[in-house]
């Protein structure tokens, strides 16, 4: 099955850790991607900060340009990748080990990808 | 409550049931490979069963007509839901003298029903379901919770396992330990929600029978988990109390009880769980409350139980799981031992996190009652009414109100 992991953050508590240990835990970043090109259908994409987000939005006149993220919430999504394994377990798995989920703030959403269309033919 | 009462057709019917349903849900999602079809399939059959076997009798193979029954109504709804797949599936229908499916299945399905990606508060209700047989009716009676509600909750979670893929497989032995504190978390509040609750005459399943029984199925199934063999000792030795613990419906503290009625052979049996537990060598949270329900059950009265050893494995207990509750019982035996005004001053410490619990305030009634400041007792005991929930327990603390009995809240 295919999963997307969505990787979150709080920026407001990252400003607090060490950039030091950090700098190291990001060192891990890069050989976990290594470690599980195995299971990576898409490695996705990193994001830049969300004070560059734009958003388009639905209003009963038309669509309207604001600045800023799609929703108020402190967590913010700092990139995706797409996983093929097994089931849930497995995915949580691969996901627990993402060395980022030491710093405080850090969350991924593991979201199942749609894959089958056909209940949508006739 | 099954203890009061000779065993019925209903029991009997009961305990078929669950012996049946859990691994039959696993084995038509597997033969489905679709779980929320199979135990909507299997589901379907027990209430068809529950009428038909009040109806006319359990029938000689029970399990088989289940299976056949539920067999049925997953190909049912599988042409309904998708007539082309139902046509590529083909699959048959099972003689009736198809091996029964083992207690690893049982297991697997119990997993799943108890993963972490559910709502906590589904996760119960999917295992009374699909593990022990319940029916939405007497879950939704159990809980009291609107049937709707509960349905809706059972439905969503179910969805979930479909569609999120989460496996219908016990853990490896590396996972294991962690996702089984999820699953025993299940059971033993099963137990609670039963034992709390079975004032109601109209209750027609024993939850926290059912609870003891499934602490011993995920026991025996996983021997090397001691604190699965906690659980079970300890759910085993509280309901061996069960038969004192109410008189006419209401609630009789544990230095009242008749020890007479409690059942020795049931907690010879848990106690035989807790050596069993304790000769693995990794001491838990059910572990020593197995050992403190022990202490309470083997003591001939309840001045002469040993309070001392309760409340040096309360302290064990804190280490442990330093939860405001578990700080409160540990304050409760440590009054036994050092007297009320010392535990008095232990327990306004918990005043923030328990202000809203009704045995905080129960608990704190007794000591003062103890320490002579009635007045303050009287408005403590007060709060804890307000507070309560729980029919047996509120006439309960109705009666203490009015008498200002020395008590335990146990």
């Amino acid at each position: 099955m295919k999963y997307v992991l969505m990787y979150t953050s709080r920026p407001d508590l990252a400003a607090g850790a060490d950039p030091e240990a950090a700098q190291a835990i990001y060192q891990r970043v890069y050989e976990w991607f290594g470690t599980n090109a195995g299971v990576m259908a898409d490695s996705g994409a990193e994001l830049l900060g969300v004070e560059t987000a734009t958003t388009v939005k639905h209003s009963a006149d038309g669509a309207v340009v604001v600045d800023g993220p799609f929703n108020e919430a402190k967590e913010v999504i700092g990139g995706f990748s797409v996983i093929d394994v097994a089931d849930m377990d497995a995915a949580i798995a691969v996901v627990k080990t993402w060395p980022l989920l030491e710093l405080p703030g850090i969350a991924v959403e593991i979201r199942p990808m749609v894959e089958d269309y056909s209940h949508m033919e006739g | 409550m099954k203890s009061r009462r000779p065993a019925t057709t209903d029991d009997l019917l009961a305990r078929t049931l669950r012996d049946e349903a859990g691994p039959l849900v696993a084995r038509l999602s597997r033969r489905f490979g679709d779980f929320d079809l199979a135990e909507e399939a299997v589901q379907a059959a027990v209430v068809e069963a529950l009428t038909s076997w009040r109806r006319d009798g359990r029938p000689q193979r029970p399990g088989a007509w289940l299976q056949v029954a539920a067999t049925r109504n997953a190909m049912d709804g599988m042409r309904h839901r998708d007539r082309q797949r139902a046509l590529a599936a083909r699959v048959d229908v099972p003689t009736a003298g198809e091996a029964a499916a083992g207690t690893d299945d049982r297991l697997a399905l119990l997993f799943a029903c108890c993963h972490p990606a559910l709502a906590p508060e589904a996760r119960l209700a999917l295992t009374l379901r699909a593990v022990v047989g319940l029916t939405t009716p007497q879950i939704a009676r159990a809980f009291l919770v609107h049937e709707t509600t509960l349905a809706q909750r059972i439905v969503r979670a179910k969805k979930k396992i479909v569609s999120a893929g989460i496996a219908l497989t016990v853990p490896p032995p590396a996972e294991r330990s962690v996702r089984l504190g999820d699953v025993l978390a299940v059971v033993y509040v099963m137990f609670n929600e039963g034992f709390v609750s079975s004032t109601g005459a109209t209750q027609d399943r024993d939850l926290a029978a059912d609870a003891v029984w499934l602490a011993g199925v995920v026991a025996t199934a996983l021997p090397d988990e001691a604190e699965a063999w906690g659980l079970a000792a300890l759910l085993t030795i509280q309901h061996a109390r069960s038969r004192a613990r109410f008189a006419d419906g209401d609630l009789v503290l544990l230095r009242e009880q008749d020890r007479g009625l409690w059942d020795a052979a049931a907690i010879a049996e848990g106690e035989a769980m807790i050596e069993r537990a304790a000769s693995l060598g990794r001491p838990g949270a059910y572990q020593l409350q197995a050992a403190i329900a022990a202490v309470h059950a083997t003591g001939s009265s309840w001045a002469e139980t040993d309070w001392l050893q309760i409340s040096l494995l309360y302290d064990e207990l804190a280490r442990h799981d330093p939860s405001p509750v578990v700080r409160l019982n540990q304050t409760v035996a440590h009054a036994q031992v050092a007297g009320p005004a010392d535990a008095l001053a232990r327990l306004e410490q918990l005043a923030q996190p328990l202000a809203d619990y009704h045995l905080f305030h129960a608990t704190r009634a007794h000591l003062l009652t103890g320490l002579g400041r009635d007045d303050e007792a009287a408005r403590a005991n007060a709060r804890a009414l307000e507070l309560t929930t729980n029919d047996a327990e509120r006439r309960l603390l109705t009666t203490r109100l009015h008498s200002r009995r020395l008590d335990d809240g146990s």
